[in-house]
């Protein structure tokens, strides 16, 4: 039979373990931050946002077409990621349990699953294939598809947490359902609703694979959402595999820009939920 | 008398807004029923899209797409059997080294974390979901290769003699599949930890202080009464992790080394079948080869959508027992 001894030791053992899980999980993070920091920021400068790709051998240059392509493609993506999202968000919270609202419910969570790359698949098909050529909407439709499972699940989220005896008042008071639900339960609901926008704006900010075969990349500025348009993540994916030291650090630098953008997301997520559990609820 | 009219307009005036409110909720309960219905819309057309274009190479090749190992576009032979192997062995060596340290996290968030270190901790870990892919790629090409090709694979394979086994043999690439693996394992890492913490703070006090009553230690605590509870949970996170694991694409390509071959050794380069289609996508050169890539992305499909069912069916199994 094991001692009391021998027990306490085991147990002590295991409890040190699990705070040297929590040492070994957050070192990843924090040592990559570190080196995009070191190594990105010596290659940053003013030129680099102001500045057009430059061909090998061409000392400075920038990737400001890609930092305005990956702007472009955030917002083609939410326009139609964030309005379908809410809406699809609405009905779930307000038809709890119609079978079209288990369906959407468990369908959300497989897509938001899949393969980044199965759905720039899906949007090569249907709007680079037929067109014949790549273009930024191909790219921006490939975000937004992956934009409205994200939307729909957090928007059914925070409804859900709205008190019925808001609705309920409102109701009483005559508004129409559809007021209710747009300016009551909506507009109690906004802050999380905005935190899992933003939420889903910075998980689709940083993605490369679905662009491979639909935005395609471009070293000059596009001119129409129709054309090929430069994206950060494709930038720093073609500097980084390629052989020239100079186009490494580039892609430190356009690394250090990218995940600025998406922290900075990703912390205002974080605030704008903050104080809505900070105000007071009545 | 003269009031009537009046009490007829008013009358008239209040059925309108009834109807016109009545109008409006119908039309609000059409618009938002129709964004709901885009998500099986798009479950059937990304579904129906990559079926559609993989047939003719399923009609012309049947399964030696995933079951020959020879890719040879000139040739005519696409067997996607390497990309297929590489997928499941660098998942797998992703889930052997993330699952140890996600649970620890999550248990250490949950049990024993000094309520100061919660909220950094979780955040941080939370955090690696948040960073691109293409990011961890570039920190793999530049920091994590050159630490394993130097001072990582040799250790491994001359001071720990695991040389002397299959899987750490042969000259040590820096490029590998274990390099893939270990990016993966970091990149799984928040999925696990996140879901396992969110199970494991669900389970009710009062197992807790029931095995506490009766002697166990700590540690027996957790693993006698709370492990077991939320263990569905765990397992789906894991699955979960495991689903973003087989469908990584970028980082993975940049890290694996990109050869089609079946080797035994994690120190040799790979393959995936996201970093196949991710290569070769833009320059498939005829109709077979597209078509042949669309098979592969068929395969990496049904392979994630069925991993995610699961693990979404297992974490919903947990959360209904909670309501109950």
């Amino acid at each position: 039979m094991k001692t009391a001894r021998s027990r306490h030791l085991a147990s002590g053992t295991m409890i040190g373990l699990t705070y040297l899980a929590a040492i070994l999980a957050t070192l990843p993070l924090l040592l990559i931050l570190a080196h995009l920091l070191r190594k990105g920021a010596s290659s940053l400068s003013l030129a680099f946002f102001t500045h057009m790709p430059v061909p090998v051998g061409e000392p400075g240059g920038g990737m400001a077409n890609a930092i305005v392509g990956t702007l472009v493609l955030i917002g083609i993506a939410s326009a139609i990621g964030l309005p379908i999202g809410i809406g699809a968000g609405l009905y779930l919270a307000e038809k709890k349990s119609t079978p079209l609202a288990y369906t959407v419910r468990f369908l959300s969570d497989v897509l938001n699953g899949l393969p980044s790359i199965v759905i720039g698949i899906f949007a090569w098909e249907f709007l680079v294939r037929p067109i014949g050529h790549f273009s930024a909407l191909a790219g921006g439709v490939a975000l937004g598809s992956m934009m409205i499972p994200l939307v729909t699940r957090t928007t059914e989220e925070m409804l859900l947490v709205v008190p019925t005896s808001l609705r309920e008042a409102a109701l009483a008071l005559g508004y129409p359902r559809w007021r209710t639900s747009i300016s009551v339960v909506l507009r109690t609901a906004l802050a999380g609703i905005v935190t899992g926008a933003l939420v889903a704006v910075a998980r689709i900010a940083g993605e490369t694979a679905p662009l491979l075969f639909t935005a395609f990349g471009n070293q000059f500025w596009s001119t129409s959402l129709r054309e090929p348009i430069a994206a950060l993540p494709l930038q720093i994916f073609t500097y980084a595999i390629s052989p020239y030291d100079e186009w490494h650090r580039q892609a430190w630098a356009g690394a250090l820009v990218l995940i600025s953008i998406v922290l900075a997301i990703s912390l205002a997520a974080r605030l704008a939920t903050r104080s809505r559990f900070g105000a007071p609820v009545d | 008398m003269t009031s009537l009219p009046v009490d007829w307009l008013e009358k008239d005036r209040r059925k309108l807004r009834v109807d016109a409110s009545a109008f409006s909720d119908k039309v609000y309960e059409a618009l938002t029923g129709a964004c709901a219905l885009v998500v099986p819309a798009l479950v059937v057309a990304i579904a129906s899209a990559i079926f559609v274009a993989a047939w003719p190479a399923f009609a012309k090749l049947g399964l030696s797409i995933i079951t020959t190992s020879d890719w040879d576009v000139a040739g005519g032979h696409f067997g996607a059997a390497p990309a297929l192997f590489g997928t499941l062995v660098s998942s797998a060596v992703a889930l052997i080294i993330a699952t140890p340290l996600a649970i620890g996290v999550a248990i250490f968030l949950s049990e024993f974390s000094p309520s100061w270190l919660r909220q950094p901790v979780g955040f941080l870990v939370d955090l690696l979901a948040a960073i691109p892919s293409v990011v961890y790629g570039l920190w793999g090409i530049f920091v994590l290769i050159p630490i394993l090709r130097e001072d990582v694979m040799p250790f491994l394979r001359d001071r720990l003699h695991l040389g002397a086994t299959p899987f750490f043999s042969g000259p040590a690439y820096g490029p590998s599949m274990l390099a893939a693996g270990v990016i993966l394992a970091i990149m799984a890492l928040p999925y696990i930890s996140a879901v396992s913490r969110e199970v494991l703070m669900a389970v009710p006090r009062s197992q807790r202080e029931a095995a506490l009553a009766l002697g166990a230690t700590r540690w027996e605590m957790i693993r006698d009464a709370v492990i077991p509870y939320a263990r569905s949970g765990i397992i789906g996170g894991i699955m979960l992790g495991l689903g973003r694991a087989l469908g990584e694409t970028m980082a993975v390509t940049m890290v694996i080394g990109n050869r089609p071959e079946i080797s035994a050794s994690l120190l040799a380069p790979g393959y995936t079948m996201a970093s196949l289609i991710a290569n070769e996508f833009s320059e498939a050169t005829n109709d077979l080869h597209l078509s042949a890539l669309m098979a592969v992305g068929t395969a990496l499909f049904i392979i994630t959508l069925i991993v995610n069912a699961v693990a979404r069916w297992l974490v919903w199994s947990v959360a209904r027992n909670r309501a109950q």
